[in-house]
């Protein structure tokens, strides 16, 4: 386990470092409490710099966190200080293309709270118990965005296309509501 | 710096505040989940309901016991559902209650069912669910299905039974090491991100078979795994493997050509991984390095700021080691100097101060000043320490790092970072003779306009030993005068104690120190005044041109050989009477504080901050254990207890440890017992002690322990009686005496009836070693010399044939548990002969030093010449007996 590459959490806050969707692998932060604690200090470290173009990365407390930036959403991505940075990187990026996929490109707190559910399973497919899954977003929003394929279809047959459809669709469903 | 808060209009702010969970709430919520139970299921609100539960959790709200097991019920029935959508929530929400081993059954068949489901995700999905939640029982049902799925051809499928398997290897090794065959298999899948888990799980399984991990990483080298992230973990495996080969394998690395290969990868995360995977080489040649830092350097140079971190960061590792081999990036590395990002910068400039030469540093140090203007305290400190460092490597240089350090103590900044430089600049004047005098008066300028209190009596205690040996000492003496009028009363307090000093090691000085002092008799804080009285009494001579007494020179100047705890301890409580305190009867045993679990890099205690606050003291919990058992009150002063010696194997019924505690005439057990049997309850639990092989021992008292219930330690307690003052051995045997009551599990009541049963424990020795405490001194030839060599006895000792010198080292002081002092318990390795010093107090407070010098002897055999010096002849010949007897 200790050679394997870890993720110890995936962080999505907002513009004021409030919680929009976490999901923690490792045991660091054993409360509610402590995993807030870690919330507010990378969200202060991180929030004077421009992190909207590439991703960037910082270090503190014998952690590695990558980050990246759109509109009101902050992306975090962090694991042990002797973890690859670019394998980080990678599920990183993978998380944020895959959330871009499933919300059309309209990324932003609002966009990603009316569709949180599929941004929950975005993130129960990318690591499962601190172990990479998939970083190919492709594959990760086709995956999240199955619901309208037929029973039976296999999931590599499912492309972007797919998953675009059934975002669209459940964009019209929620404005219909 | 950019902001990243959008810009927004008045009228968007209300939009932007919309949440769909906007005043939700947790009984609400649960009121909701009903919909789980309604005959005819509305896909769509169920998955709503469920987001929000999970919105809830998300976002820290917790649920009750009942709460957790309602809606997990609740929610199980959501399965007769045929909606993807809403199973894949359901999935989810399973995995975040984490049900109890009861609840899992619920849902156990209906996940099985999902399991051979021709839908692949359900299969890939209700494997990961039913793995998660499972426990070793049901495992063995699923087995054939998840080795099915193992090689199953749809690769999420895959994926998701091996990941699985790497989390219950953790759980259940014996049933996933039984899937090796499809594991394999599966590691020629094609599919990327199989290959890479199932690299993942083989190895694991194999981790204790060397030769198996050797054959693997052999194999997988030549072959090609396609997966990045494979090859990432294939490149940590063949680094392990060198680790392991490198002490038996002579003339060319193996597997060296497979990660220099890796550096031609076309994934950016494999070309790293390699490169670093070289850096960290177990001597690593400079041939081998290059190719690396080739990439290294190239990485430097990207867009990205991720590579540009990795790459520096590897590289200031480098640096440390081969600081030649990075030369080279020098040019890359001064302009990350600018880079946006300051982690980045910060170890490029801490990687160039390591790697700079002496014709660079006044460069560099321009090239800083700027840069420290705008970086964060944290990052500065780092800076701070590099030049320290750098300092220590060229002396020469010390005139310009010195005026560096000075200018940013001058400017803003927190205390972290104020106690760096100054902890920076105290060393350099311990270090570097010719920076002394410039060092101290930075530091006198520094304490003029100080805001921390701690820094400012550092600073002056630091004054006070280096100061009067200075060619000038009276320039200081306005600095620290100064303090006494303007500062705060521990500031004023530190202030007299460092005037005292001068005066009593410059003689000259003594009539102007002696004005100065009186004047502060009158001032308004007692600590302040008393201090003053106190050195104007015991300086004397009254204000003449003296030389200063020897005693009082040791009385300032000397240290205190107490630990601080201990004698705060004592202080507290020591309860005012006609007998005046002894400072003798402050325990001395140093306790050694348990490791840290984490260690923070680079906080290393240095400069001012050395002496370490002394450990918290388990002595005292004891002491006041026992004076709280009436038959052992009158015992008098506890001298020392022990360190718990088992008395039991791991893992047996009941776990039994025994302290010795060592009084002046008594010896007590102390018999920590646990219990860890749920279905019994132990009544009167006593330790029957033979002491028939302990002559000099009688028992007087013993004190039960009326009951010890499951999982909950207790004690019971043997007290013997020992000619006092003598240092008595003895074999002392033991069995565990006790009325056993059964226990109903489910209702944690016992039964009234209780067998008598007993329990074989193992033997228990006194040892000499229990009677000398664990004190070191922090000079040992001062304190040798000191002591004289009156009471001094030499003889030498053959110890017959040893493993190595340093286990014969290492025997004599577990044999004396006396403390090695100077770092003199370590022998280097292939040396012929070795010396050893100890220091300790023996039982009637008498000190002890201790000489060993060691010599190899033909082949094996070690030779001891063992010199003892102590304030009593009767206890240097003890010692000796303990090592001829031992």
């Amino acid at each position: 386990m200790e050679l394997c590459p870890l993720i110890k959490n995936i962080l999505l806050l907002d513009s004021e470092g409030k919680r929009v969707a976490v999901k923690y692998y490792s045991d660091d932060w054993p409360t509610n409490s402590a995993k807030e604690a870690f919330e507010k200090t990378v969200f202060t470290k991180t929030q004077k710099t421009s992190a909207r173009n590439e991703a960037e990365i910082t270090m503190f407390d014998d952690y590695v966190v990558v980050y990246k930036f759109v509109q009101d959403l902050h992306f975090f991505v962090t694991g042990g200080e002797n973890e690859n940075e670019i394998i980080l990187a990678s599920v990183l990026q993978g998380f944020f293309d895959a959330v871009g996929f499933i919300l059309r490109g309209t990324v932003d707190k609002r966009e990603v709270l009316e569709n949180l559910d599929l941004v929950f399973l975005c993130l129960d497919e990318i690591v499962d118990g601190g172990i990479v899954l998939e970083t190919d977003a492709n594959v990760i929003a086709g995956k999240v965005a199955s619901h309208s394929t037929d029973d039976g279809a296999p999931l590599s047959e499912q492309t972007i296309t797919q998953a675009l459809a059934t975002a669209r669709e459940r964009l019209a469903r929620s404005l219909l509501t | 710096m950019a902001q990243p808060l959008v810009k927004k209009d008045d009228d968007r702010d209300d939009e932007a505040d919309y949440s769909p969970f906007l005043g939700i709430e947790k009984g609400a919520v649960l009121q909701e989940a009903r919909v789980f139970n309604d005959p005819q299921l509305d896909p769509r609100r169920c998955s709503q309901v469920i987001t929000k539960l999970l919105y809830l959790l998300n976002q820290g709200e917790t649920f009750t016991k009942v709460e957790a097991t309602e809606v997990f019920f609740a929610v199980t029935k959501l399965f007769q559902s045929k909606d993807i959508g809403l199973r894949r929530m359901v999935y989810v929400m399973i995995k975040e209650l984490s049900p109890s081993a009861d609840e899992v059954i619920i849902v156990t068949s209906s996940l099985m069912k999902d399991m051979t489901s021709k839908t692949d995700m359900y299969r890939a999905n209700a494997i990961r669910v039913l793995c998660r939640i499972t426990d070793g029982t049901l495992l063995t049902q699923i087995e054939r299905y998840l080795k099915q799925a193992i090689v199953d051809k749809n690769p999420v499928v895959a994926s998701a039974a091996l990941v699985s398997g790497i989390h219950l290897l953790q759980t259940n090794p014996e049933i996933v090491k039984r899937w090796s065959n499809e594991v394999q298999e599966a590691v020629q899948s094609r599919a990327a991100l199989v290959q890479f888990h199932a690299l993942a799980l083989l190895h694991q399984i194999r981790q204790n078979d060397r030769l198996a991990v050797n054959k693997l990483v052999s194999s997988l080298t030549k072959g090609s795994v396609r997966s990045p992230l494979a090859q990432c973990l294939l490149i940590r495996y063949t680094s392990q493997v060198i680790r392991e080969s490198a002490n038996t394998q002579a003339g060319d690395r193996p597997f060296y050509d497979f990660l220099e290969g890796c550096l031609r990868h076309k994934a950016e995360m494999v070309i790293f991984e390699a490169a670093r995977a070289i850096t960290e080489l177990n001597g690593v040649t400079t041939r081998e390095l290059t190719p690396a830092i080739t990439v290294l350097q190239l990485f430097l140079s990207s867009s990205k700021p991720v590579l540009r971190f990795a790459a520096v960061r590897t590289l200031n590792k480098v640096a440390m080691t081969h600081p030649m081999a990075v030369t080279n990036c020098n040019i890359d590395m001064e302009s990350l100097i600018s880079d946006q990002n300051r982690s980045i910068a910060t170890l490029a400039i801490t990687t160039l101060l390591k790697t700079g030469n002496e014709s660079s540093v006044d460069r560099l140090m321009k090239q800083i000043t700027n840069f420290m203007s705008d970086i964060a305290d944290e990052f500065k400190i780092v800076v701070v320490e590099a030049i320290r460092s750098l300092c220590l490597k060229f002396p020469l240089k010390h005139r310009s790092l010195m005026n560096f350090l000075s200018n940013i103590l001058r400017e803003e900044g927190g205390f972290d970072y104020k106690k760096a430089i100054v902890d920076s600049i105290v060393i350099l004047i311990r270090d570097i003779p010719e920076a002394k005098e410039t060092g101290l008066l930075h530091l006198c300028e520094f304490i003029e306009d100080c805001e921390f209190t701690y820094l400012s009596t550092q600073i002056l205690h630091f004054l006070g030993i280096e100061g009067p040996k200075t060619s000038d000492p009276s320039k200081y003496i306005r600095y620290i005068y100064n303090r006494v009028h303007l500062e705060n009363a521990t500031v004023r307090a530190a202030a007299v104690s460092t005037l005292a000093k001068f005066g009593a090691m410059v003689d000259t000085l003594k009539p102007r120190i002696f004005v100065l002092l009186r004047r502060c008799l009158f001032d308004n804080d007692d600590e302040v005044r008393d201090r003053a009285t106190l050195y104007l009494n015991t300086l004397g001579g009254d204000g003449a041109v003296v030389q200063t007494g020897e005693d009082v020179k040791e009385f300032l100047f000397g240290s205190l050989d107490i630990p601080l705890v201990n004698l705060e301890n004592s202080l507290k409580n020591y309860e005012p009477s006609e007998e005046s305190f002894d400072i003798y009867s402050v325990p001395r045993e140093v306790k050694t504080q348990p490791l840290a679990e984490k260690k923070a890099p680079g906080k290393k205690p240095t400069g001012l901050g050395a002496p370490p606050a002394g450990p918290p003291s388990t002595v005292d919990a004891y002491e006041k254990l026992l004076s709280s058992i009436p038959e052992f009150a009158n015992f008098g002063k506890l001298f020392k207890s022990s360190a718990p010696v088992e008395l039991t194997e791991a893992e047996t019924e009941y776990a039994v440890n025994v302290v010795k505690h060592i009084f002046d005439g008594h010896v007590v057990f102390q018999y920590n017992c646990t219990n860890t049997i749920p279905e019994q309850l132990l009544e009167n639990v006593t330790v029957i002690v033979d002491a028939s092989e302990a002559e000099e021992f009688a028992e007087v008292a013993s004190k039960p322990l009326r009951s010890l219930p499951y999982d909950s330690p207790g004690q019971t307690f043997v007290a013997f009686e020992k000619p006092e003052g003598i240092p008595a051995v003895g074999k002392f045997s033991n069995m565990l005496r006790f009325i056993v009551k059964e226990v109903d599990p489910s209702t944690g009541e016992a039964e009234d009836d209780g067998v008598e049963d007993e329990y074989q424990l193992e033997e228990l020795e006194v040892v000499a070693a229990d009677y000398i405490l664990k004190v070191g001194v922090s000079n040992f030839r001062n304190a040798w010399e000191s002591m004289g060599a009156d009471c001094e006895r030499i003889d030498e000792y053959g110890l017959g044939p040893r493993e190595s010198l340093a286990e014969a080292v290492n025997a004599v002081i577990d044999l004396l548990g006396m403390q090695p002092c100077e770092g003199t318990e370590v022998v280097p390795n292939n040396s012929r002969s070795h010396t050893c010093l100890l220091s300790g107090v023996y039982i009637g407070n008498v000190k002890v030093l201790v000489r060993l010098q060691f010599g190899l002897d033909g082949p094996k055999d070690v030779a001891m010449k063992l010199a003892v010096r102590s304030e009593d002849e009767a206890v240097s010949d003890a010692i000796h007996e303990i090592v001829a007897s031992g």
